[in-house]
């Protein structure tokens, strides 16, 4: 059986998902997931999904499980690259993924997590010696 | 009633000692369906082909119109009902051009003393024609089909650009009566656009669907629920009054998308909150 | 008009991964749209799970199949299991006997053009799914 490997980078863990996967494949991420978050301390975990070409209602819920997981161990899971036609059969299929956060690229997926952590240390925010791990890149311009 | 292969023989005879005649007097019962529609010269370039055909057919011995000896005869009718289908003419006036074949045949075979060995013969013919004329008007429904599909093709392609209004903002401005299949094409395409070029925000403006019902409703939403799917969030702008009220009346639940009342509410409330979100990252 | 039948034993985790392979190769060469072929490897991957998780194992035949307008791909889903007593329950949302979701068959139902189930308590289930190029 293949295993997805999982990096650390700064406050996040990456995955990529490249294979097709077996049913235990992804129950095997789902383990390897919670022991790292708890090994490293991260605050956040991306799922990049853009080399999958089907999402069944499996890998939905093993995703949908990773993200309770995470957040149980203080972790945000950020799911992203859904492809158009994935999302398009999950709609029709009735699977909604509810509990978990998308976004379109791995970039974005960063600026939400860093926009939450934020958010969360507003008020601790002054004189904090926490440097933030990566410059910001605005996903907007403002007019 | 099938032709034999004397019948066959016989009748091939038949129509090349009186090609002239025959195709004459075919031509003329055409041309009166027809009303000039046709010129008469086109007419008969045509029907010297189909008689040379028919003969054709005959003296190898075909008894049935899909025998190999018919095989140029099929080539040869397909075409017409191909070419009379692209010029609009109804599957009538393309039948007829068969059809009025057994009544020129008819003309010469009395002409001849319509003895009763040559009526039993053109009865055996007249079966061998119809198959001929039904095997027209299939090829003309089936030329006219692919007619239908391809205009349909084209009318998708021309009607859904999907444009980029800002930085991470994309519209698409919906025109027209939305079908399954073009609501189809839009949602792809819509999302498709959103991966490319990473915009976070889909404006979906309605302001040309002339009406709205449930099953475009549907498709709307589902758009909306696949782009959140993906990470992006759409909104709905361009609801005239009318739609607003059959959105009620129907019992649509739009939940919690956001609904403009135009393009210009939508942009500036993406860029209300594309601001506030800015501030809350720095 | 049929021709060009596979068929896959499913017996293991691996096999279902075969059967979303060799679905998505037939469906890229019948010329599904991008779309429909997620639909269908989805639907299949769906089906494939539920004949190795609820039917013991069976097995998936994937044929290539042409109604005289346009070509389709038929896929058979056949086990020896328990079968299905209540087929009402077993199509309703959220209905799961095992600890799925309980979209697997109302969810590939919808995600295929056409759906036959043939099954009795005891006596195996079968299902045939077929998905038309538009």
């Amino acid at each position: 059986m293949e295993r997805v490997p999982v990096l650390k980078i700064g406050d996040i863990l990456l995955v990529s998902i490249q294979i097709d996967m077996e049913d235990q494949t992804a129950l095997q991420l789902q383990e390897d997931l919670a022991d790292r978050i708890v090994a490293t301390g991260c605050h956040g975990v991306i799922i990049d999904i853009s080399a999958l070409d089907i999402v069944d209602s499996f890998v939905g819920r093993t995703l949908a499980s990773i993200a309770s997981i995470s957040r149980v161990l203080d972790a945000e899971t950020v799911v992203v690259g859904m492809r158009p036609a994935v999302a398009i059969t999950l709609v029709e299929l009735g699977l909604q993924l509810p509990g978990i956060r998308t976004a379109l690229n791995v970039e974005l997926g960063m600026d939400l997590l860093a926009r939450e952590r934020a958010a969360d240390d507003w008020e601790f925010d002054e004189g904090d010696a926490e440097d933030e791990s990566e410059p910001e890149t605005p996903a907007a311009a403002a007019p | 009633m099938t032709l034999t292969a004397e019948e066959a023989a016989r009748f091939a005879g038949l129509l090349e000692d009186n090609s002239d005649a025959l195709v004459a007097t075919w031509t003329e019962r055409v041309a009166a369906t027809l009303r000039g529609r046709l010129s008469h010269a086109e007419l008969q370039r045509q029907h010297s082909e189909l008689r040379k055909a028919f003969q054709q057919a005959l003296s190898g011995g075909a008894q049935a119109i899909g025998d190999e000896p018919a095989a140029e005869l099929r080539a040869q009718l397909s075409d017409l009902s191909a070419s009379r289908a692209r010029q609009g003419f109804s599957v009538t006036e393309t039948a007829v051009s068969v059809f009025a074949f057994k009544a020129a045949v008819l003309t010469i075979v009395d002409q001849g003393g319509g003895s009763e060995a040559a009526l039993r013969d053109y009865v055996a013919l007249s079966a061998f024609v119809d198959e001929a004329a039904l095997f027209t008007s299939d090829s003309y429904v089936r030329v006219r089909e692919e007619l239908i599909a391809d205009q349909a093709e084209q009318l998708l392609e021309l009607s859904t650009p999907v444009v980029k209004l800002w930085e991470g903002v994309v519209a698409v401005p919906l025109v027209g009566t939305l079908d399954s299949a073009r609501a189809q094409v839009v949602m792809e395409r819509l999302l498709q656009t959103l991966v490319d070029t990473g915009s976070p925000y889909a404006i979906i403006d309605i302001t040309g669907v002339p009406a709205v019902d449930t099953q475009v409703a549907q498709h709307v939403l589902k758009t909306v629920v696949a782009a959140r799917l993906m990470g992006a969030d759409c909104i709905i702008s361009g609801i005239r009054p009318q739609i607003a009220q059959t959105i009620v009346a129907l019992g649509i639940e739009f939940g919690d998308i956001a609904t403009k009342a135009s393009l210009a509410d939508a942009l500036r409330y993406v860029l209300g909150k594309t601001g506030q979100a800015k501030r809350l990252g720095r | 008009m049929n021709q060009q039948g596979e068929l896959i034993q499913v017996n293991s985790d691996q096999d279902v991964v075969r059967v979303r392979q060799l679905v998505r190769t037939v469906a890229v060469a019948v010329k599904l749209s991008l779309v429909d072929q997620t639909k269908l490897v989805t639907a299949a991957s769906e089906l494939a799970r539920n004949t190795l998780v609820y039917g013991g194992g069976g097995t998936v035949e994937v044929t290539t199949v042409d109604n005289g307008r346009r070509p389709g791909i038929r896929i058979v889903f056949a086990d020896q299991g328990p079968g299905i007593v209540d087929l009402d329950l077993a199509f309703t949302d959220g209905y799961t006997t095992g600890s799925g979701l309980g979209l697997g068959l109302s969810g590939a139902r919808r995600l295929v053009d056409e759906f036959d189930i043939v099954t009795a308590p005891g006596a195996g289930t079968s299902i045939t799914v077929t998905k038309w190029c538009r």
